[in-house]
């Protein structure tokens, strides 16, 4: 369970903060432009987070109390092989899909 | 509509800059007479065409940008709708998720958030780990800059609380490609870009947040998280550096996801990204040398 004061905690920092961010260079810092090495780092934010969240997600779900769910990884990786080739829409067809086949076929 | 106050101001500081040169030709001479072939009138009916011209073209730039956005409603929907749903799923109430997704619009960092919170992590811990995966955006504001820089600060001050992915690569791409853009089209074509995303994002939200509780347990919504953040993270698999990211991310949280706190995510993500930045620029200086050679 979700405490209330920590969740509104979170939300409004997370709210200002992300504002601060998305405002920096259009209000707070001008025309400055960012420098090389920041560019060529924030590019890897996002693969370098990600898959450290999904990662345990897939593994240890907390749906089946940690316990490895060979369905759940399967899924995943059929999640990610339409994303890679195909679409994000397509891969979250197929990743809950897939799911549910397996889940249906008793795995 | 803030949008149409900014479109109207614009407008009129055009027509002024139009009448002003009008009427300095006409002090000067340049055109006067009378009757029917007055060119005075002739004057008067381009000036208010080219106003008209003005016009249209931030219209139909705003609803270009609409246009453009649309097929990525597809997405929206249903991303929304599974953030509402989780959310409920995760046992906070209608008003806390809407609350977080008015305050945030930023999906991946709202699930980032809330799955952190969910598993016990401190609040701190959520908070940065969802700030890292918004820094990109800093990157969106600085591209911003040379197209939409030209704005007034309460305008620039929107165009910030709105920036989300989709109507920025959509909105970029646009101002690079020919026909240019007039400053005030630039900003047209922006909120018109956002303005078909914002809403699909709240009310899918809303939707997933009123029907969440009434799925099935036996829908296991909770694996609607990861598989966000694949489909967010697969099509980005297409160069060397991102597939080392990917990689040393994954090795990364297998090593440390034992540290308290879940410090563990913060530490891998932080070697990730140092992996594939270092990648990058081993391959663009391997590249240089083979130029020299």
């Amino acid at each position: 369970m979700i405490d209330e004061s920590a969740f509104w905690l979170l939300t409004i920092g997370l709210g200002i903060g992300t504002y601060l961010i998305r405002f920096s260079f259009l209000g707070l810092l001008g025309g400055r432009t960012l420098p090389d090495w920041a560019l060529v780092h924030l590019k890897y934010v996002g693969v370098a987070i990600f898959p450290a969240m999904i990662t345990p997600l897939v593994l240890w779900p907390a749906a089946t109390d940690g316990q490895f769910d060979p369905a759940r990884l399967i899924a995943a990786m059929a999640a990610f092989a339409i994303g890679m080739r195909f679409s994000v829409l397509g891969a979250i067809i197929a990743g809950m899909g897939s799911l549910y086949l397996l889940q249906a076929l008793g795995l | 509509m803030q949008e149409l106050s900014e479109r109207s101001t614009c407008q009129i500081a055009k027509k002024r800059v139009v009448l002003d040169s009008y009427l300095g030709a006409r002090r000067h001479g340049l055109c006067c007479g009378g009757g029917s072939n007055d060119p005075c009138l002739e004057q008067d009916r381009r000036l208010i065409q080219s106003v008209d011209v003005v016009h249209m073209k931030t219209r139909s730039a705003f609803w270009e940008g609409f246009i453009d956005c649309a097929p990525f409603i597809v997405i929206v929907i249903p991303y929304s709708m599974m953030f509402g749903v989780v959310a409920r799923d995760a046992g906070l109430d209608v008003l806390q998720t809407m609350g977080m997704s008015v305050l945030v619009i930023a999906g991946a960092s709202q699930f980032t958030a809330l799955t952190l919170l969910s598993e016990g992590a401190p609040v701190f811990v959520a908070l940065f780990t969802a700030l890292v995966v918004n820094l990109r955006m800093a990157i969106y504001s600085a591209a911003l800059v040379p197209h939409l820089g030209h704005a007034r600060l309460g305008m620039r001050a929107l165009v910030a609380y709105f920036m989300v992915d989709q109507a920025f690569a959509v909105a970029v791409k646009r101002y690079e490609l020919p026909p240019p853009l007039g400053p005030a089209e630039r900003m047209a074509y922006y909120f018109g870009a956002m303005l078909l995303i914002c809403p699909f994002w709240y009310g899918g939200t809303l939707a997933g947040a009123l029907l969440g509780q009434a799925i099935p347990a036996s829908l296991s919504m909770d694996f609607a998280v990861p598989v966000c953040f694949i489909a967010l993270v697969a099509p980005a698999m297409r160069s060397l550096p991102h597939v080392v990211a990917a990689v040393t991310s994954v090795i990364g949280i297998l090593l440390f996801h034992s540290l308290p706190w879940s410090l563990g995510l913060i530490v891998a993500a932080l070697l990730a990204m140092v992996a594939g930045a270092q990648t990058e620029l081993y391959m663009r200086r391997r590249t240089a040398k083979r130029g020299l050679a």
